[in-house]
């Protein structure tokens, strides 16, 4: 990080409320540059999965900007965005999303489906970034036949395929027990530090703590915001509304 | 390092999917969910196969009767008196068989004549009103070579046998008689005297008029029961070339004085016409047959709405990894091909084996013509990409996110 690259992700005070008048996101603001890791905390119904939505451009916010990459998300079509997050984002769910009955390779190759590449080549990039997530031994294993943490490894594989800006990630230890949480977010910790923004969406402060910044989220605001200033090579700034 | 990042640029330009993977999404689908692909590929294979199999049993019915008819030969002509100009029954002249065979193209003519006065009876104590409604004819010994008729016992009227009390019996004749052999001791009461029945004919296709008559030859028709000469119907064979061209020209040659008192007709014509008549039940199974193919085409369309609605988690999933709208309908929309394509598939083997099942049991050459097939492709793909639009369409349309909040 010698040179200084604009911000993979800005929102300027971002705001969605949904049909029924609940406001998910209420006057956000958040930077994040290339390479840093996120950890975005709170409560069940805090809006950060709606978070989540809007810095991947899987949804538009009612009023504000969100800019990608130097985008600006809401002057995109519907099929810029799609290509938009082909090439820069990666999502990790939850539910890992893997497809029954498909080899951990089809799998993670599928990660570059929609971005132009070939298949033969699409695949050569699954086998390394299995090997990269410490999976070299499950290349041709289905995903009933991994454990929870194989599974959300493999899922983080298929997102990483295209080496995208931005990793976002929701709950990504939510269905997994201590160790296997642990060693993900160690993986998620390794990724960041080979140059990928990584952003964790966790209820679960402890995951929280140890990433080096931490935005905290009540009702749809960013009550808090505290950030490890070295890390980042840019100020931190209290946020409270 | 911006320069390449301009909006539109290749960041945000779609990447075209190529067909190989199209392929492969669209058929990913189906193989994780194989029963209920089955069932409801069945649907449009029932249809299908219905379809093809209709076309196909009355393509090879067809095919067995055009055999049949070339076999006849469709060139007899036959001439009989029509009707004069006071609605009376005509006459054809004396004249008109030898004018008749002198017309270059005719092979051969030969007529009969009806003895309307004289009825056959099994013996004499028959009452005179059960005839049976069969004819008494005169016939000329070319006749069954002309008509293409063959003998099923005995033999038929020759040069010597024509001057006796001898008759050849029609195979329904023979039936309604009671005769079913022939020899000395076969006798019928035919015109009050014992004629010997000395053959019995297999049935005429070309000449069914033949079927019902009692055959006597020419000298007995004149010397023993008063036959008045007049031919009631001649029959023609004629070089297969200028069928049309004598067909003209037969009227004015029987009966130069009055030509539009003369019948002239090609049996096998009729015998086409009355064949074509059974099209009517193929039109109505080939309807029901698409009935089937409608109701196949709802199933695949059911089947599809519920996989869109079970898949909204991957559908999400693929949105996340930057599949456009355009995207996700083609792979429904594939899925419902390739679900419908398997079906017509199973339909076409499963129509043709019926088809060639009926068809040999039956004694018939096997005939499904090529365009019923190549409409049973062209239907099954319809039927797959219009049961797959809407489901594909609502695929396409469902928000990221709403596909992703399915647990």
């Amino acid at each position: 990080m010698t040179v200084k690259q604009k911000p993979v992700v800005v929102l300027d005070s971002v705001s969605k409320v949904y049909a029924a008048g609940i406001r998910a996101l209420d006057d956000v603001s958040i930077t994040i540059e290339a390479g840093e890791l996120v950890g975005i905390v709170g409560p069940s119904g805090s809006g950060k999965s709606t978070m989540l939505n809007v810095l991947g451009t899987l949804d538009r916010p009612t009023s504000g900007k969100v800019f990608v990459n130097g985008h600006h998300v809401g002057e995109l079509t519907d099929r810029q965005l799609s290509a938009l997050r082909a090439r820069t984002i990666g999502f990790v769910f939850q539910q890992f999303h893997l497809a029954p009955g498909v080899s951990a390779l089809d799998n993670v190759a599928d990660g570059q489906l929609y971005a132009g590449v070939t298949r033969a080549v699409r695949l050569r990039n699954a086998e390394r970034a299995l090997i990269r997530v410490g999976l070299g031994h499950r290349i041709g294993h289905r995903p009933h036949e991994l454990s929870g943490g194989e599974r959300q490894r493999v899922a983080i594989a298929r997102a990483i395929l295209g080496d995208p800006m931005l990793l976002l990630a929701d709950e990504p230890t939510g269905n997994l027990d201590t160790t296997a949480g642990e060693s993900v977010v160690a993986l998620l910790r390794e990724l960041h530090t080979s140059g990928t923004a990584v952003v964790v969406i966790t209820h679960d402060h402890e995951i929280a703590d140890s990433l080096p910044r931490q935005v905290h989220m009540r009702d749809g605001r960013m009550i808090s915001e505290a950030a490890i200033v070295a890390a980042v090579g840019r100020g931190s700034q209290e946020v409270s509304s | 390092m911006n320069a390449d990042r301009r909006p539109g640029g290749r960041e945000l330009t779609p990447a075209r999917m190529n067909l190989g993977d199209l392929i492969r999404v669209g058929s990913a689908g189906l193989r994780s969910r194989p029963t209920r692909i089955l069932l409801s590929a069945l649907g449009i294979a029932v249809g299908i196969a219905a379809m093809i199999s209709v076309i196909g049993i009355s393509s090879s019915s067809r095919e067995d009767f055009n055999q049949q008819i070339a076999a006849l030969g469709t060139n007899l002509l036959t001439v009989s008196p029509g009707q004069d100009l006071f609605g009376e029954e005509a006459h054809l002249p004396e004249t008109a068989e030898s004018m008749i065979d002198r017309i270059g193209p005719v092979e051969s003519a030969t007529s009969v004549g009806i003895l309307s006065d004289t009825m056959v009876y099994r013996n004499d104590h028959v009452p005179e009103e059960k005839s049976g409604s069969i004819a008494v004819m005169r016939a000329q010994t070319g006749l069954l070579d002309t008509i293409g008729g063959t003998v099923a016992a005995g033999s038929f009227l020759t040069e010597a046998m024509q001057d006796f009390p001898a008759v050849v019996l029609g195979a329904t004749a023979a039936d309604r008689l009671g005769v079913g052999s022939v020899g000395p001791e076969q006798q019928v009461y035919l015109g009050e005297q014992w004629f010997t029945v000395i053959g019995i004919l297999d049935p005429v296709p070309l000449a069914p008029e033949i079927d019902t008559a009692a055959l006597v030859g020419w000298p007995v028709a004149t010397d023993i029961l008063d036959f008045d000469g007049h031919a009631t119907t001649i029959y023609t064979r004629t070089d297969p070339d200028a069928v049309e061209a004598v067909q003209d020209v037969l009227g004015p040659t029987a009966n130069p004085e009055a030509p539009h008192e003369v019948d002239v007709s090609r049996p096998s014509d009729a015998l086409a016409a009355q064949h074509a008549a059974d099209d009517t039940l193929s039109a109505l199974l080939l309807g029901l047959g698409s009935v089937a193919l409608l109701v196949g085409g709802i199933g695949v369309a059911n089947t599809m709405v519920i996989s869109v609605l079970e898949r909204r988690g991957e559908i999400g999933l693929r949105r996340s990894l930057g599949a456009t709208r355009g995207n996700i309908r083609n792979q429904f929309l594939a899925e419902a091909l390739f679900l419908s394509t398997l079906g017509g598939a199973g339909g076409l083997v499963l129509g043709v084996g019926v088809t060639t099942l009926y068809s040999t049991i039956q004694g018939w050459p096997t005939l499904v013509p090529a365009w019923a097939i190549a409409s049973g492709i062209g239907a099954t793909l319809i039927i797959g990409a219009l049961a797959g639009l809407y489901p594909a369409v609502r695929a396409s349309r469902l928000a990221p996110t709403e596909a992703l909040a399915v647990p």
